[in-house]
């Protein structure tokens, strides 16, 4: 029963498959699969927008969106209306080819990234041995997408949040895969569905999840720092910088190609949490064995939500940074951490099971940590700012 | 310690979060068209015209001598004088305005019609609730949309339809005694006229006869 509930996604799709002639078969699979997690995700990314703004209005003492429907459940359907009926713009000025394909450009890589992340128990789109590599591959198409909406509005402010976020997703894109390199490495594996195995069992009642080791910590720290800054989260939300630019590279867009944006921005920032699951959260394994009876998507979608719940949390928090400070953190402190998480990982691998290993490394871990930002802080001069340029 | 703040910044969003689930104190938002928040004295909005007892014809203080017109910066106002005349609130014969519209959808607020009026006869409103769909009917404001009693100006802005209220009984009273005593004295010359050997009958000082500071109506 509890084995037959876990697989039940897995059965059906088989069941309607075998139905379909032979040659098909393949195709009508490929179809399932990627209707299922496009319904999925896009029904995801309207339950966040009100639980963020839920949340961000509880955060600030307000009720958040209550109007809509009971408690404001409903309130993303009257989005959707909105942006659905709204007029679309075009600016007269802009390439208009490359206007209207940049909000595509950014989903379509945005929905294929989730085909290698395994939701469940036999439950993968497609499980590709360099699985981990096909997605931050295809990730990287999304900062195509970024500047081909700045710079085909042709508008300064669109301009300007496309270069802000070309420079920031290409800063953090080297620590964020530096930071995966390590569980690559111990996993042996860029396949995702061999790194959530290679994460299983459990000691006693503490899951093998590589979260919880030194170096997993100290990369799944880094992992999350680097997301945010790659979906444009808050606080590294330069790029749309609504004080300064106004609303970035989508100022010119409206209507549905907005809402695209939106739902690419979204979707981008469950991928990469589902990525951050998949290599440091054990998949869709349970974090205790006797809640194993619970089937394993309930795990996979479970962890993600609380990782949503920790991006609305941490933007609801921090205020937005600046660009040198982005560039400084970046550069100056993610970089260092995560080749050094590097090293660490190589020792923790080469150094015999026991307590010493885990002394060793995290007292290197923590000893980098402090020493770095205790350095970071000392080059600190507080002083009166200078403007050389409105002078 | 790099980071500290940041564990801070959390901790305070988490409370704020718990918090507002725990104790509705927190919550500062009032939830518009159910609950609302008490008028302000000094609230105003757009301008109308006030009138004294129950008849808005008999009873308008404007006497369209069209300063506020004339004065409104964004050009609002529109006046058309009538020929007759109507008695005010000292009985004296006075214009009145036979059109007098306010465009809402142009006037900014600025209560110089009010700073201006020589009369009292205009006054802000702190109606707020004013959205309608028709952008060219609804929104232009006729006199008969406009007027308002003067009890309602007493109802909301206390302070200063006191004050009015209390400079336009006194300068009634005043007329009222210099009426009745002009005519007194004209009685007292016609007395005096036709019956010259007759004793006077002893004249009572204005003072007394001036009727109790009655409220203008």
């Amino acid at each position: 029963m509890v084995e037959s509930l876990d697989q039940i996604f897995v059965d059906l799709k088989h069941l309607l498959v075998t139905l379909a002639p032979v040659e098909w078969q393949p195709f009508l699979s490929a179809l399932i699969s990627v209707v299922g997690i496009i319904v999925t995700f896009a029904s995801l990314f309207a339950l966040s927008t009100i639980l963020e703004r839920k949340g961000l209005g509880r955060i600030q003492n307000r009720f958040g969106p209550n109007r809509v429907g009971p408690w404001g459940l409903l309130q993303p359907l009257a989005d959707g209306l909105k942006t659905l009926t709204k007029e679309d713009l075009v600016p007269r000025a802009a390439d208009k080819v490359v206007h209207f394909i940049a909000p595509l450009v950014l989903v379509i890589p945005v929905f294929l990234a989730l085909a290698v992340l395994p939701m469940g128990r036999n439950m993968v789109g497609v499980n590709l041995d360099a699985g981990v590599l096909f997605f931050f591959a295809v990730g990287a198409a999304t900062e195509l997408s970024v500047f081909m909406a700045g710079w085909s509005s042709r508008n300064k402010y669109s301009l300007l949040g496309a270069m802000r976020a070309i420079a920031q997703m290409i800063s953090y894109e080297v620590p964020l895969i530096l930071s995966a390199v390590t569980v690559i490495m111990m996993a042996g594996s860029l396949s995702t569905v061999t790194i959530v195995q290679a994460q299983a069992g459990y000691t006693g009642w503490v899951p093998h999840w590589y979260v919880l080791t030194p170096w997993g910590l100290a990369g799944f720290l880094l992992f999350m720092i680097g997301a945010a800054a790659e979906s444009n989260r808050s606080p590294f939300d330069l790029p749309e910088g609504e004080s300064e630019i106004i609303a970035g590279y989508y100022i010119e867009y409206s209507g549905f190609k907005f809402a695209l944006f939106f739902l690419g921005e979204y979707v981008g920032m469950f991928a990469i949490s589902g990525l951050a699951i998949t290599l440091f959260l054990g998949g869709w394994q349970a974090p205790i064995p006797v809640l194993e009876w619970i089937p394993s998507y309930f795990w996979f979608f479970g962890k993600l939500l609380a990782l949503i719940a920790v991006f609305i949390w941490v933007r609801g928090t921090l205020p937005r940074l600046r660009m040198d400070q982005l560039m400084n953190f970046a550069w100056k402190f993610m970089l260092p951490m995560a080749l050094f998480n590097i090293l660490v990982t190589g020792l923790w691998r080469f150094i015999p099971t026991g307590w010493e290993r885990w002394f060793i490394c995290t007292l290197l871990i923590v000893g980098a940590y402090v020493t770095l930002g205790r350095t970071l802080f000392q080059q600190k001069h507080w002083a009166k700012r200078s403007y050389r340029f409105a002078e | 310690m790099l980071g500290e703040g940041i564990l801070k910044g959390m901790a305070e969003t988490a409370r704020n979060f718990v918090g507002s689930y725990i104790s509705e104190d927190r919550l500062v938002t009032v939830q518009y068209p159910e609950e609302r928040l008490p008028q302000k004295e000094a609230a105003r909005n757009f301008p109308f015209l006030v009138y004294d007892g129950d008849d808005w014809q008999k009873g308008l203080r404007c006497v369209a001598c069209q300063i506020c017109e004339k004065e409104c910066p964004p050009q609002c106002i529109f006046i058309v004088k009538d020929t007759a005349k109507k008695p005010d609130y000292i009985g004296k014969l006075q214009f009145q305005p036979k059109v007098f519209d306010i465009d809402i959808s142009v006037c900014m607020s600025c209560q110089i019609c009010v700073e201006v009026c020589p009369f009292d006869a205009i006054k802000m409103d702190v109606e707020y609730e004013l959205s309608t769909q028709d952008r060219f009917g609804q929104l232009l404001l006729h006199k008969d949309d406009l007027v308002r009693p003067n009890q309602y100006y007493r109802q909301i802005h206390p302070t200063e339809a006191a004050e009015i209220d209390g400079r336009l009984a006194a300068e009634k009273a005043k007329a009222d005694a210099k009426a009745k005593a002009d005519a007194e004295t004209k009685a007292k010359a016609q007395a005096t006229l036709v019956a010259k050997p007759a004793a006077a009958p002893p004249a009572k000082p204005s003072a007394e006869t001036a009727p109790a500071p009655v409220v203008a109506k």
